[in-house]
């Protein structure tokens, strides 16, 4: 109706966030952050304690801080938080290890690639978790399915980013190799593998996403202990504080273990001209 | 002595880039290797590094084939090409990793004074400006003390001023090592300014179509009278081997002795 009023009224909202980012400092641009899951989780504490809601099915943020609390004072919660970093340990380290292999023969061997990169690439395209009937038929319940399961998952951005690395390395730097007359052991040391250490690092990274991804499904499927079992216990006995605990610790062991890897790793790419410290 | 004969490369897609090469460089010449685009200058410079093979006819440095990139021969691209996750002294010192650490670290100290960065040893290559990468490649050549330095436009994405301060360091560089020097360029002025002699080539086979003496005495001014004649007479001669012309005449001289 209005199209004159709505339209500087627009452009208002939109000019004032951007001239104020300009003027906030970083502190002051993290609270600003804060903001709105703050008043979300502050509003829905008045609302559940002024009766206005039941809080049954989302419970408020004080009774999730308390079932948060407990759980950690009795030690469970370090049971179930080991239990799973253990598992996406033991399967990252497989599946990454196996996917960097695998990544670094098929980029440097063509006639290993043209024997087995079709077959790899057709098991990527199956869904990770269409295996989990078959590793519980092939390897029980216990631990090894849940490791294989992750392995698998955290396997195919491994090898596909370090065979991709391999593959994208400057012909003109390997040139450098060459006039300098380099063994092709010095040359993959002292060019290739520098070369390709970031591309790496980004694909460990996508890898260990995927691996705490995949515990999340390993632990669904049949677990006593875990992260993932405390999201089924909570649903099965309905204790949505419980599920809501175990997502803010799997929020804060995936943040932490990824950051862990970063700082594990960013050493070794000092010398990029990225805005790598920004991510 | 690096000599050259009927070297001809054809890739595979048909492209006949060089025909017929034959060629002499005397030790501790430089050479100025000049012509339009497509004409075989970075073919001939590949071959001779040994990155490429030819495809006929022989290189040899002092009598010994050259059938892959060999100890004597340097190279410096077009491009830097520096590897980023070495510093500056790191680069400068990756051909020679074979030498002990302390002979090592001298000579990587000496080129780089030489070529007025001993100060950014310790940074890395992103820092430096176009003009710093390129004296650290050119360092990173002759510390390797090469018989032959090929240079392959090593200059041609700088800008004037610093292109005049690279050629000084060269030349200081090269008095020093005295290699025999191949530069590929398409600035008559650099040629006039490094060379002893510039060879014109023609494209289309890639062959040598010219060659103008330049036997100034260093440091020359590019303003002098002999300066100048020689920048006519190159001139002339590239703009000779432009023209089409009847392959049964003998080519004429533009000064200089022709092949």
């Amino acid at each position: 109706m209005s199209v004159t009023t709505v339209l500087p009224d627009d452009t208002e909202t939109k000019a004032a966030p951007a001239r104020r980012s300009a003027i906030l400092g970083g502190s002051a641009r993290l609270a600003l952050g804060l903001l709105l899951p703050l008043a979300l989780a502050l509003g829905w504490e008045a609302a559940v304690a002024t009766g206005f809601a039941s809080g049954r099915l989302l419970p408020p943020p004080s009774r999730i801080a308390a079932a948060l609390w407990t759980l950690a004072a009795s030690g469970e919660l370090w049971t179930h938080v080991e239990a799973t970093l253990i598992r996406v340990g033991l399967g990252f380290a497989f599946g990454a290890g196996a996917g960097i292999l695998a990544g670094a023969l098929t980029a440097t061997l063509p006639t290993l690639r043209w024997l087995v990169d079709p077959s790899l690439q057709a098991l990527r395209a199956v869904p990770s978790l269409a295996w989990v009937p078959l590793f519980i038929l092939w390897f029980g319940i216990l631990e090894t399915p849940k490791v294989a399961l992750i392995a698998v998952g955290v396997f195919f951005p491994v090898y596909i980013g370090v065979a991709g690395a391999i593959a994208s390395v400057d012909r003109k730097l390997v040139e450098v190799g060459r006039i300098f007359r380099l063994s092709r052991v010095a040359l993959a040391r002292r060019i290739l593998l520098p070369a390709v250490l970031p591309a790496t690092l980004t694909a460990l990274r996508t890898g260990l996403g995927l691996g705490f991804l995949f515990v999340v499904a390993a632990e669904l499927m049949g677990a006593s202990e875990g992260l993932g079992y405390l999201l089924l216990d909570g649903q099965q006995f309905s204790k949505p504080d419980q599920i809501l605990t175990a997502i803010i610790s799997f929020a804060v062991v995936g943040k932490a273990a990824d950051a862990g890897l970063v700082a594990l790793t960013s050493p070794l790419v000092r010398w990029q001209d990225t805005a790598r410290e920004t991510l | 002595m690096l000599s050259i004969q009927s070297l001809s490369k054809t890739y595979a897609d048909g492209t006949r880039a060089l025909e017929g090469i034959d060629l002499d460089v005397p030790n501790a010449e430089i050479v100025a290797l000049i012509g339009g685009s497509g004409c075989g200058k970075t073919t001939l410079l590949r071959l001779i590094a040994g990155l490429d093979r030819p495809s006929a006819g022989q290189i040899a440095l002092d009598g010994e084939p050259i059938t892959g990139p060999h100890p004597g021969v340097g190279l410096v691209f077009q491009e830097p090409r520096l590897l980023p996750w070495l510093t500056v002294a790191e680069n400068v010192g990756f051909g020679i990793d074979h030498l002990p650490r302390r002979e090592r670290r001298e000579r990587v100290a000496h080129a780089l004074e030489r070529v007025g960065l001993a100060e950014q040893a310790g940074r890395w290559p992103r820092e430096l400006s176009g003009g710093q990468q390129q004296r650290v490649s050119i360092a990173r050549a002759f510390v390797a003390n090469p018989r032959v330095l090929l240079l392959d436009e090593p200059f041609s994405a700088l800008d004037a001023f610093t292109r005049k301060d690279l050629h000084r360091h060269l030349l200081a560089l090269w008095e020093e090592v005295r290699p025999t020097v191949l530069i590929v360029t398409h600035d008559v002025a650099e040629a006039v300014a490094l060379a002893d002699r510039a060879i014109v080539m023609r494209p289309r086979p890639g062959r040598l179509d010219d060659t103008v003496a330049l036997p100034m005495r260093r440091p020359r001014d590019p303003a002098a009278p002999t300066s100048e004649a020689a920048t006519r007479n190159i001139l002339a001669a590239l703009d000779h081997s432009l023209r089409p012309r009847d392959a049964s005449r003998a080519p004429e001289l533009a000064g200089g002795s022709s092949f």
